[in-house]
């Protein structure tokens, strides 16, 4: 039954192979750390060893089947997952299409930043160190850490920027309950940016002793992997869910972008199939033309800043520009460095709402379904409008609804009394 | 050899230490950081080390991070430090070596830096949160223009990083005293100073000490073991407390003579 041997069949059965390796030629694996020409690590000399320890001991753990059981058993009793996804059917009908939300905000805590801290601090322990610090924009990364260090018993720092501390005032009250200290951040613009760059300072002088553990997928490498796969449980979760609820995969997945990582996290469940379309969706402040925003991938340019090689908002000469937006979450001016390469490679594609325009989809979101979202995740929601516009009404969209949004009800009421 | 190395060899061949003071440009003018660097050379400054400051300076204490701000406030910009670079060289022949942060280097262009820096005679790059394995872009045009690349070590270096700023250097190696920023108070430099001293004698590559270095007793300290000793904060600060450009002048020359008094070793 042999096929005879012909310069044909040779061809065929050889094809696949020649695709292979051709493909190999035209993307030669990364170097590790490094999403294209982004990532990397531009960090103090003294941190370096410490990048090295972590992510040897990640790697570790990632083979570790002890941990990821550890990891799971608390994601599930402790953390409550997997998170429901639900079938938003009234905003479905304001908005058009079919609308799903991958409910992060029924995570303990509120927010899907629990899912990586967990991680993190188990990480942690398993390097044998003995505090955590933390930088914190909302809040809810902070809340999340001080949670998962009084659950596994390690002091807690937070570093918070001041005028956040203004802002996410509940929050603050919730870390310090929780045991943690929280440093309010003076310097620069008061806000996460700077939050960060003390988190920096103080891990460079306790770094023997202390992990930093970081809330986005930005940072030196490992920290954009290590946040990213934490998160990936949202997009894993997700892409089943939408399987058996929806009897397929949604059109496109929907998520807020400050640093990035609920919007890394979902997105890593879809990132392989290609007929889904992945979208971002930044803080426009003000707008993206008055300077005055928070959307380094629409409107900024590649520089590096806390470690990274990324979209940054700086000046022509370099200088990083403080941000803006209402969402103390967002208000960062880089953001990931895998989401800049999703943008550059078309795999991704990333938008901008302003403050008004986030407000308004917050208490659209508040009234259709009964539910009070995070400023930050309003973005996302209020960028609904343009994706159904695009994808028509026969359309499964979901959402990452990363948080909730009781933390910033001050700051909602304060603004809608100043609109009327 | 360039100016930075010109310069260690002179002072070890004087029995002392070299002494790299560093200054933040633009704080509070260029003019005023053109008059001091001159101040300082004449001094006993053997290399300048000139800030270029950065909005997010995550290395630096709080003495440095100040300098930065009020210098960016001033409207100071890399453009404008080259500048001064040209006009510091045409009053003195002190090696000066640009340290500052990564982004406006690359925002700047880093293959233009290396040009515009050595057109201006400036001698050559430390940069802060570039380690050697991200350093290509910038060491390789740097050395083509025969302009110097200085990289780190810290305490927490281990054998392999260590290797690796050794090969990267092209002049001296920067030892970061202690683990933390600028500024801060140095714990033990003593024995920083041994270790410091050591790693000097088997990579037979000159190393300067800095951070928590800050009197004349610290570099007494230090100068018996290595071959160069680094003092920022405590020039930056005593810049900050003048209450003129004239007042600033005669503070920084009181000070650098009296730290290089402390250079020689006995």
């Amino acid at each position: 039954m042999a096929k005879t041997l012909s310069a044909d069949t040779v061809q065929d059965a050889l094809a696949p192979l020649l695709r292979y390796v051709l493909r190999l030629m035209q993307t030669p694996e990364p170097a590790p750390g490094r999403y294209g020409p982004y990532g990397g690590r531009y960090v103090a000399e003294t941190l370096m060893p410490a990048l090295d320890e972590l992510t040897h001991a990640y790697e570790e753990s990632q083979r570790d089947p002890e941990f990821q059981a550890e990891l799971d058993s608390l994601l599930h009793h402790y953390a409550g997952r997997p998170t429901p996804t639900y079938f938003a059917s009234r905003l479905s009908e304001e908005v058009g299409s079919r609308i799903w939300l991958k409910r992060e905000d029924l995570c303990h805590t509120g927010a899907h930043k629990v899912n990586n801290t967990i991680g993190q601090i188990l990480l942690a322990k398993r390097m044998g160190k003995t505090r955590i610090i933390a930088e914190t924009g909302a809040g809810q990364h902070g809340v999340a850490t001080a949670t998962s260090c009084a659950l596994m018993g390690l002091p807690c720092e937070v570093y918070m920027g001041a005028e956040d501390v203004r802002r996410q005032a509940p929050n603050v009250r919730r870390m310090e309950l929780l045991g943690a200290k929280v440093h309010s951040v003076k310097s620069g613009s008061a806000t996460l940016k700077d939050a960060m760059n003390e988190a920096l300072r103080d891990w460079v002088t306790n770094v023997r002793t202390t992990h930093y553990c970081v809330g986005s997928v930005a940072g030196p490498h490992p920290y954009p992997l290590i946040v990213r796969d934490f998160q990936a449980v949202i997009g894993k979760e997700a892409r089943a869910q939408m399987i058996e609820q929806a009897g397929k995969l949604p059109d496109a997945v929907v998520a807020c972008v400050g640093g990035g990582s609920n919007a890394m996290g979902i997105f890593a469940g879809f990132v392989d199939d290609e007929s889904v379309r992945l979208i971002g969706v930044e803080a426009a402040g003000e707008g993206v033309t008055t300077g005055r925003h928070a959307a380094p991938l629409c409107a900024g340019g590649v520089g590096v800043l806390h470690g990274s090689k990324s979209y940054v908002l700086q000046t022509a000469d370099g200088q990083i520009q403080e941000a803006h937006s209402i969402s103390a979450g967002l208000d960062y001016p880089g953001v990931g460095p895998e989401h800049a390469w999703l943008k550059d490679t078309g795999r991704a594609t990333y938008g901008a709402v302003t403050d008004a325009q986030a407000l308004d989809a917050f208490q659209q979101l508040c009234r259709t379904e009964g539910i009070i979202p995070a400023l930050e995740t309003s973005h996302a929601f209020a960028y609904l409008p343009v994706v159904v516009e695009e994808l028509g009404d026969d359309a499964d969209i979901l959402v990452c609804l990363s948080g909730r949004g009781d933390k910033d009800l001050d700051t909602v009421l304060a603004q809608l009394k100043s609109r009327s | 050899m360039g100016r930075i190395a010109d310069a260690f060899a002179k002072a070890k061949k004087e029995n002392r230490a070299a002494l790299v003071i560093y200054l933040c440009a633009g704080d509070p003018d260029l003019r005023t950081t053109e008059d001091l660097v001159v101040a300082a050379a004449e001094s006993g400054a053997d290399v300048i080390e000139l800030g270029i400051p950065f909005s997010d300076p995550t290395a630096d204490g709080p003495a440095i991070q100040r300098a930065s701000e009020r210098s960016l406030a001033a409207g100071t910009t890399l453009a404008k430090v080259l500048d001064t670079v040209s006009a510091i060289r045409r009053r003195t022949d002190v090696p000066i070596l640009l340290f500052g942060y990564y982004n406006p280097i690359l925002s700047y262009g880093e293959q233009k830096v290396v040009e515009d820096a050595a057109a201006r005679g400036a001698d050559g790059f430390l940069v802060v949160d570039l380690p050697p394995e991200e350093s290509d872009g910038l060491r390789r045009p740097a050395i083509a223009k025969g302009l110097d690349f200085v990289p780190l070590i810290a305490p927490t270096s281990d054998r392999e990083r260590v290797a690796k700023a050794a090969a990267a250097a092209t002049s001296f190696i920067y030892y970061v005293s202690m683990t933390g920023v600028t500024g801060s108070k140095a714990t033990d430099l003593a024995s920083a100073s041994e270790r410091a001293g050591a790693l000097q004698r088997e990579l037979g590559r000159p190393i300067a000490i800095g951070f928590g270095v800050k009197t004349k007793e610290d570099i007494a300290t230090v100068a018996p073991h290595v071959d160069g000793v680094v003092v920022g904060s405590a020039v930056v600060r005593l810049v900050e407390e003048a209450e003129s450009a004239t007042a600033a002048l005669s503070t920084v020359r009181t000070l650098v003579a009296e730290l290089a008094s402390g250079t020689v070793r006995q």
